[in-house]
C-alpha cells in the first residue's frame, strides 16, 4: 500500500511538508470536534457513560464483574469451538468438491473410446449430468445468505426426523455455505496453476486422481492459504448468526446479560472489541502467511502462478460472507 | 406447495422490499466506500489513520453488531436518521419516508459494513494499476488528484468491477438480517411469517425465499464470470 | 456357560440395589426411583434420571437467564415442581432455550421432553401438541410511556399513525395485527421484548405489546419511564406442552398441578418469581382436563 500511495504523490518538499502538517492538525482538530460534539456529548447527557453501566463490564470490584465475564468467556468459547468445527468441515468438504468438480471436468472431456457406444454414450452423460448437478450446488449454496442456510437446517432437519444440538445446525449451515466458497477458492487454484504440472503428472504415468491428489492439490493449498485465513474470519464472524437458532454464542449470551443488567450499549461495545481484536490478528495472520509464501516462492525460483479469479479471493476475504 | 400460489402476494412484497434496500444500500455503500478509499490513499496522515481504522472496525465485525449499533446506538446519540427522509426519493421507496426509522436504520448498517469492503476492492483495483503510470503522470507534473481522476482510475476501475460486483453480491444475501431488525416484511423475515405465525409447511416456504434470493444473486454472479472471462482473454 | 452364571448374578446384582434404591426413598419426593407405570414416560424419564425442559432464557419473572448461567422465573419454577414429582434431581435438569416459534417443533420432534415457556394454550397448538394445566392465567395487554395519553387499548392503533413493537413468530404480534392499519409503518418485530422496550424509551415506537405479566416486569423495574394503557384484552392461560398423544404424561402433569395448587408450593414459586414485579396471582385456575 505504501508503495502505491507513494506513487500518487511526490516525496514531499518543505512547503508541501508544511501544509500536510497544518492539514493533518486541521483534521485531527476536526475529528476531535465531530467525536466529542456528535458522540461523547450525547452519550454522556443520556446517562450511557455511567459507571453504572458500564462498571460490571470494566471494574473488577464490581460485584457482577465476574459473573459477567465468566459467561462472556463461555460463549467465546462456544463461538471459537462452533468456529473451528465449521472450518475444519468446510475444509474437509471443500476440498472433496473441489476435487470432484476438477474430476468430473477431466472426465466430460473423456470420451470413453475403448468402450462399446452405448456405454460410452451412458458413462458420458453420467458425468455430463454429475457436472451439472454439482455445478447447481455450488451455484445455489454461493448465492443464498448464509442466515437462511442455518435456518433451513435448523427447521428442515427435524422436518425429516433427523436432530441435533443447536451447535451441529450452526456448523452444518455454516459448512453448507463455506465449503462451496472454498471449494471454489481451490478449484480456481488448480486452474490456475501452470498446465505444465498436470502434463508432468500424467507423464511420469499417475493417474488423473493421484495427479490432483499429489501435484495440483498441495500446490492450490499453498497459494490460496491466506485467502482460507480470511475465510476463517468470515466463519467467525458468521457464528454471530448462531443467535437465530438459540445457541450460546458470545451474542447471545451477551443478548442474556442485557437482559439482567439493562446495558446493550455497552455489552455490545465489549462485543464488538472482542470480535474486531480476534479478527485483526486472523487477518494479520493471513497477511503474514502471504508474505512468508511469496517469499519462498521467490527462493525457489517456481513461476509465479497467475492470481486467483478477483471476484473468488475477494468473497473469501470476507465481503462474501453471510455477514 | 400451495403456499407459493397463494402466499405470491407476501413473496412478492418481501423480494421488492429487499431489492428496494438492496439498491439504496449498494448506492450508499458504493458512494461511501469510495470516500473511505479516498481517505486511505490520502497524502494527509491523519486522513489515512481514519480510513485504515475505519476499514479493520468495520471488515472485523459481525453485521449483527453493526445492526445493533445502527438501531439502538443511532437512537442513543439522538438521531432517527431523519436525514435520509430524502423527498422525492420516498416516493419510489415507501419505507424511507415513515415514521418508523428502522428501514433507514438498517440501511445505514448495510452502508456502513459494505463501505469497508467496497474501499477494499476499489483499492486493489487502484493498487493493479502499474506504478510506471502514476509515476509517468506525476513527471507531466499532475497532482494527487489530477493523477487519481486521469490517470489511476480510469484503468482501476476495469479491474475493481469484478470485486465490487462481488460485494455487492455479499451485501445483497446480508440484507437478509434487516428483517431481526425491525424491517417488517423483508424476503427474509417472510419466511418466519410465513412458516411460525402463518402455519405453512416450512419446505416450500424455504424454495420460494431461496428462489427470490437467487434471482438477485444468481445472474449477477454469471455476469460478473462473464466480465472475468473477457478480461482474462483481453490480458 | 460361565458367561452365562457372571450375567445371571450381575442382573440380580442389580434388581437387589435397585429395590434397596426403592425402599430407601419411598416416603420421600426427592431422587430416586419412583413406581410410575410400565412404559410410561414417568418411568422412562425416572429410569434415566435426566430430563429436558424447554423455557424462554429472556423472560424476566418467567424464565431468565441470569448470570449465574442458570434460567430463574415462574415457569422454571413451576418445572422444577413436576421435575421433584417425577424423582429427578434438580441439578439433572437440562434447560433448552425455546423461543416462542420453535415450541411446538421441539416437543413434535423429541427434543425436549416439555416445554413450559409463557406457553399459550390454543386450538391452533392442540393440533400439534397437547397442553397440561393452565397454570397460571395471562392476558395480552399494551405498555406505553408515562406520558401518552392517546393509547388506551388496542383499538388506538386503527388510525394508522401509533406504532407499535412485539416479538416475531409471537401470539401477541398476530393479535395486534389485527388492529393496526398499515403492518409497513405501525408494526416492528425484534427477536426479545428488551429491544422493543429500548425502542419504546427512545421514542421510535409508542406502544410495545405482549402479555401483561412481562409488561409488569418491566414496569416494576422503571416505573418513571412506563405505564400500562387500558385492561387485558385477551386471555392467555399458560400451559405445559407435552406430545399430543401423551396422556398419561398430561394426567400426571395435571395431578401435580392440583396439588400444588393446595399444597402451596404454587404460591410459593410465585412469590419467589414473578410476584416480586407486583402482578397479581389471583385464584389457582381450574385444570383443563380434556
Amino acid at each position: 500500500m505504501s508503495r502505491q500511495t507513494s506513487v500518487l504523490y511526490d516525496v514531499p518538499g518543505p512547503r508541501q511538508r508544511r501544509i500536510t502538517l497544518i492539514s493533518s492538525l486541521v483534521a485531527v482538530v476536526v475529528l476531535l470536534a465531530g467525536a466529542y460534539l456528535l458522540i461523547y456529548r450525547p452519550l454522556a447527557d443520556k446517562g450511557q457513560l455511567s459507571m453504572e453501566l458500564w462498571g460490571p463490564l470494566v471494574d473488577p470490584s464490581n460485584e457482577n464483574f465476574s459473573q459477567v465475564w465468566e459467561r462472556l468467556w463461555v460463549g467465546l468459547k462456544n463461538t471459537l469451538i462452533a468456529a473451528a468445527l465449521a472450518i475444519l468441515a468446510s475444509l474437509v468438504v471443500g476440498t472433496l468438491i473441489a476435487v470432484l468438480r476438477i474430476q468430473l471436468k477431466s472426465l466430460t472431456r473423456r470420451r470413453f473410446t475403448g468402450l462399446a457406444t452405448p456405454l460410452a454414450y451412458l458413462l458420458r452423460g453420467l458425468s455430463g449430468t454429475l457436472s451439472v448437478i454439482t455445478r447447481i450446488c455450488v451455484e445455489v449454496f454461493r448465492g443464498l445468505p448464509v442466515v437462511l442456510t442455518i435456518f433451513f437446517v435448523a427447521r428442515g432437519f427435524p422436518e425429516f426426523g433427523v436432530s441435533f444440538d443447536n451447535l451441529w445446525y450452526l456448523v452444518i449451515g455454516l459448512t453448507v455455505y463455506n465449503a462451496v466458497v472454498i471449494a471454489e477458492i481451490l478449484r480456481s487454484g488448480m486452474e490456475g496453476l501452470p498446465g505444465g504440472q498436470a502434463e508432468a503428472a500424467a507423464a511420469i504415468g499417475l493417474s488423473p486422481f493421484q495427479t490432483t491428489g499429489l501435484i495440483l492439490l498441495p500446490q492450490a493449498f499453498r497459494i490460496m492459504l491466506p485467502a482460507l485465513i480470511s475465510q476463517l474470519v468470515v466463519v467467525l464472524k458468521d457464528t454471530s448468526l448462531g443467535f437465530i437458532i438459540s445457541y450460546e454464542e458470545t451474542l447471545n449470551i451477551g443478548k442474556q446479560i442485557i437482559g439482567v443488567l439493562g446495558n446493550p450499549i455497552q455489552v455490545y461495545v465489549v462485543i464488538a472489541v472482542l470480535f474486531i481484536a480476534i479478527n485483526y490478528s486472523l487477518s494479520k495472520l493471513a497477511q503474514y502467511a502471504e508474505r512468508r509464501l511469496s517469499r519462498g516462492r521467490r527462493t525457489t525460483g517456481a513461476a509465479p502462478p497467475t492470481p486467483p479469479p478477483a471476484a473468488l479471493t475477494s468473497q473469501a476475504e470476507g465481503a462474501g460472507g453471510g455477514i | 406447495m400451495n403456499v407459493l400460489i397463494d402466499k405470491f402476494d407476501v413473496f412478492a412484497g418481501g423480494f421488492w422490499l429487499t431489492l428496494q434496500i438492496c439498491v439504496l444500500a449498494a448506492i450508499g455503500a458504493l458512494i461511501l466506500g469510495a470516500v473511505v478509499a479516498v481517505l486511505r490513499i490520502s497524502p494527509v496522515p491523519p486522513l489515512r489513520a481514519v480510513g485504515t481504522t475505519y476499514v479493520n472496525i468495520f471488515r472485523n465485525m459481525p453485521l449483527t453488531v453493526v445492526l445493533f449499533f445502527a438501531a439502538f446506538g443511532l437512537p442513543a446519540l439522538g438521531s432517527n436518521a431523519d436525514f435520509l427522509r430524502i423527498p422525492g426519493l420516498d416516493a419510489i421507496f415507501s419505507r424511507l419516508g415513515t415514521d418508523l426509522p428502522y428501514f433507514r436504520f438498517g440501511l445505514i448498517a448495510l452502508v456502513l459494513y459494505t463501505a469497508a469492503f467496497v474501499c477494499e476492492a476499489l483499492r486493489s483495483g487502484v493498487n493493479a494499476v502499474p506504478a510506471g503510470q502514476a509515476e509517468a503522470a506525476r513527471s507531466l507534473g499532475l497532482t494527487f488528484g489530477q493523477n487519481l481522476r486521469y490517470v489511476v482510475l480510469p484503468q482501476s476501475w476495469k479491474a475493481s468491477v469484478v470485486p465490487l460486483g462481488s460485494v455487492i453480491i455479499a451485501m445483497i444475501k446480508n440484507s437478509a438480517l434487516v428483517g431481526f431488525f425491525g424491517v417488517v416484511g423483508d424476503l427474509s423475515q417472510t419466511a418466519d411469517q410465513l412458516t411460525s405465525a402463518g402455519g405453512y409447511a416450512f419446505i416450500p416456504v424455504a424454495i420460494g425465499i431461496s428462489v427470490g434470493y437467487l434471482i438477485m444473486t444468481v445472474p449477477l454472479g454469471a455476469l460478473l464470470d462473464r466480465i472475468e472471462k473477457r478480461q482474462a482473454v483481453a490480458r | 456357560m460361565r458367561y452365562k452364571r457372571v450375567a445371571a448374578v450381575a442382573a440380580a446384582a442389580t434388581l437387589a440395589l435397585g429395590l434397596a434404591a426403592c425402599g430407601g426413598d419411598d416416603e420421600g419426593t426427592g431422587a430416586g426411583s419412583k413406581d410410575f407405570a410400565a412404559g410410561s414416560t414417568m418411568e422412562r424419564l425416572n429410569k434415566a434420571q435426566k430430563i429436558k425442559i424447554g423455557t424462554k432464557f429472556d423472560q424476566p419473572g418467567f424464565g431468565q437467564k441470569g448470570l449465574s448461567g442458570k434460567p430463574e422465573g415462574f415457569d422454571v419454577e413451576v418445572a422444577k415442581l413436576i421435575v421433584k414429582e417425577l424423582g429427578i434431581p434438580e441439578d439433572k435438569i437440562e434447560y433448552v432455550e425455546t423461543p416462542s416459534k420453535v415450541r411446538e417443533d421441539v416437543i413434535v420432534n423429541g427434543t425436549v421432553d416439555l416445554v413450559a415457556a409463557t406457553y399459550t394454550i390454543n386450538d391452533k397448538r392442540k393440533e400439534r401438541i397437547a397442553f397440561a394445566g393452565p397454570y397460571y392465567e395471562a392476558g395480552q395487554n399494551i405498555m406505553v410511556r408515562k406520558d401518552e395519553a392517546a393509547i388506551t387499548g388496542p383499538d388506538s392503533f386503527k388510525d394508522g399513525t401509533k406504532k407499535v413493537c412485539s416479538v416475531t413468530g409471537s401470539t401477541p404480534a398476530e393479535e395486534i395485527k389485527k388492529y393496526v392499519k398499515d403492518v409497513a409503518t405501525q408494526l416492528v418485530l425484534f427477536d426479545t421484548y428488551d429491544k422493543c422496550r429500548d425502542a419504546l424509551k427512545g421514542k421510535q415506537v409508542d406502544a410495545v405489546t405482549t402479555d401483561n405479566v412481562i409488561l409488569l416486569g418491566y414496569i416494576a423495574k422503571d416505573e418513571a419511564s412506563f405505564k400500562m394503557a387500558g385492561d387485558n384484552f385477551t386471555k392467555e392461560p399458560y400451559g405445559i406442552g407435552v406430545k399430543k398423544e401423551d396422556t398419561d404424561f398430561r394426567n400426571f402433569i395435571n395431578d401435580t398441578l392440583d396439588k400444588a395448587f393446595q399444597d402451596g408450593s404454587w404460591k410459593k414459586a410465585w412469590d419467589d418469581t414473578a410476584g416480586k414485579f407486583g402482578a397479581t396471582l389471583g385464584d389457582a385456575p381450574t385444570i383443563n382436563r380434556y
